[in-house]
């Protein structure tokens, strides 16, 4: 069971995850410090080490829209965020599975700031409300990067079958 | 039943005669593009090889080019660095598109690969930038990724597991009015169908409109059609994409005009008359949020920006430069110019458009997206309001969260420069 540290609406951008201005800044080990850097409170709260590894954003449709850049799910994964939304941006979708960071798909989703929900295979369900809803199985595209770790592990692998 | 472009495309390049919409293939790349987060692709890159004891070389230093364009020129010791260690890589992989900050080449990324003929119809394109989409100007299939993909790219020489999109079949009908411009026609179709109205799905525009339109605004439509959340937007190459290739480009190649079937299946058709439309403002803070001017005509602004990917070409800065040519700007507003590539910039030059604007007191800076996406000069102060050509209005989105900005066509941008306040331009000057 993890809790809901933050519940944002719909068409969440990624200048909003990760404000442009900060895009000098590439490498996941210092994208975190600008985790919804507009957002100051909760960026606060993330820089204090008061959100434990494993909590939970809660969003609506259309989650990540906007630029490509791969900050907006390195600060994410950085702080072990999992992102449960009604959809994800496709750019932004493919970054988090190339990543590793955990996003779910649960096209009816309800929640509020500081509910308690359990993400399973199959459904999230909000333990606070006592309601459940369906999960949406990733693209099976994706599924062979996920099983690899990621897409560095999964490309690695590809350019070894390559070299024979 | 028959294909779109875009699975003729991928079909070709994974080298099947055919796919489904939903069939995972892996299409080779026929141009892979990134600009300063090169210095992430490379840092990935470099994973990718690390521990294989195999020395770490792209796939086809021919198929990759690397432009300079989100801060340029550097902002910072961090970027000036990253673009160092760029530069050298592309030296010692031998990237001959390679474009460097500098006058007499280079530009905005998207302009770039158009104008030097980089872009040809049938590609497979991949960009480390969400509007990589508007390659599909020039009936290549078009579309961005983050900068790992980029990476997996460069080592494979494959997009892997790409899953064939859905088309939504755009059909633009009738002319455009006077004063109403291509921008008007996309921030229309993106209000239709909504931030994520096209998520996963490729746009193909068709219909008498988009045949007369040059390929100046075609590269507008498929630029933003990422707004409507699409993978690409498409223009089946047709006898403008081979006469901008030829005379604009200078490409000689024989090019493939790939055509959707005429039984070629889609996701939904959507009419658009385009003679009915009037001036269209996308308001803050959704490029979805997009109305008819009228709803917002006399909004008073600050800053208006007239450049970017979206609109910083030459018929863009024709158009301002007749609506401020003998006047001036209002008093309070600053008026900022980003022509889209040095190219365009010298001719500007060249015609005296730079004239007209400078003299009517806009400030015209050099190529480059560091304005748009707020990372480098042209921020909002609090309070204060933007209106721009440029593509995106998140909160934010031009260096401060406390500002606003409303996206419009050129024209839009011209005219209000002069009356202050949000003006139809069909309606004169003030």
């Amino acid at each position: 069971m993890s809790k809901v540290v933050f519940a944002l609406g719909d068409d969440i951008s990624t200048d909003d995850i990760y404000p442009g201005r900060f895009m000098a800044t590439v490498l996941p080990s210092e994208t975190p410090q600008y985790c919804f850097a507009d957002h100051a409170e909760f960026n606060g709260k993330l820089k204090s080490g008061q959100v434990p590894a494993g909590s939970i954003v809660l969003a609506r449709n259309n989650f990540g829209c906007g630029s490509s850049r791969e900050q907006a799910a390195s600060t994410l994964q950085g702080h072990g965020l999992v992102i449960v939304a009604r959809s994800f941006a496709r750019i932004f979708m493919q970054n988090a599975i190339n990543l590793g960071l955990r996003v779910v798909v649960a096209p009816e989703v309800e929640g509020s700031e500081g509910d308690e929900l359990e993400v399973g295979p199959e459904k999230v369900v909000n333990r606070t409300t006592g309601k459940s809803y369906g999960i949406v199985p990733l693209p099976k595209a994706r599924q062979a990067i996920i099983d690899a770790g990621g897409l560095i592990p999964y490309t690695r692998k590809r350019v070894l079958e390559k070299a024979g | 039943m028959g294909q779109t472009v875009a699975q003729k495309i991928l079909a070709r390049a994974a080298g099947l005669p055919s796919v489904n919409v939903g069939d995972v293939v892996e299409p080779a790349v026929d141009l892979a593009m990134s600009h300063e987060n090169t210095a992430l692709v490379i840092n990935q890159f470099l994973e990718v090889f690390a521990g294989t004891g195999l020395e770490p070389r792209v796939w086809d230093p021919s198929k990759i080019a690397v432009i300079f364009d989100h801060r340029v020129p550097a902002e910072s010791a961090k970027t000036a660095t990253n673009q160092k260690k760029v530069r050298e890589f592309a030296a010692a992989q031998g990237i001959a598109k390679f474009h460097d900050v500098r006058g007499d080449q280079g530009g905005i990324c998207h302009q770039v690969l158009a104008e030097e003929g980089y872009d040809r119809p049938g590609y497979v394109i991949v960009g480390a930038d969400s509007h990589t989409t508007s390659h599909g100007a020039l009936g290549a299939l078009a579309f961005g990724v983050g900068a790992t993909e980029l990476a997996s790219v460069w080592a494979l020489g494959r997009a892997v597991n790409i899953q064939v999109p859905a088309s939504i079949k755009v059909v633009l009908r009738g002319r455009l009015g006077s004063a109403v411009a291509p921008k008007d026609i996309i921030l229309h179709l993106v209000g239709l169908l909504s931030a994520e109205g096209a998520n996963f799905k490729v746009i193909e525009f068709h219909g008498e409109a988009t045949s007369a339109m040059p390929t100046s605004g075609r590269l507008v439509l498929c630029n933003m059609s990422v707004e409507a959340g699409a993978t690409s937007g498409i223009v089946p190459a047709d006898a403008e994409t081979v006469r901008y290739l030829r005379d604009e480009a200078g490409v000689a190649d024989p090019l493939d005009l790939v055509q959707p079937d005429a039984d070629a299946a889609y996701d939904r058709v959507i009419e658009v008359d385009v003679a009915a439309l009037a001036p269209q403002i996308a308001c803050p803070h959704t490029v979805d949020n997009v109305k008819a001017i009228d709803a917002v005509a006399g909004t008073k602004v600050h800053q208006i920006v007239i450049g970017s990917c979206t609109n910083g070409r030459l018929d863009d800065l024709e158009v301002a430069a007749a609506a401020l040519r003998g006047r001036t700007i209002a008093k309070g507003v600053r008026m900022l110019v980003f022509p889209a590539s040095w190219k365009i910039y010298r001719e500007a030059m060249r015609r005296g458009y730079l004239a007209d604007l400078i003299e009517a007191g806009a400030v015209v800076m050099n190529p480059g997206c560091g304005c748009c996406l707020g990372v480098h000069q042209g921020a909002l102060g609090d309070g204060e309001v933007a209106l721009s050509t440029t593509n995106r209005n998140f909160k934010g989105r031009m260096g401060n969260p406390k500002g606003e900005v409303y996206l419009c066509s050129p024209a839009v941008a011209a005219a209000s420069a002069v009356a202050g306040v949000i003006t139809d331009p069909r309606k004169g000057g003030q």
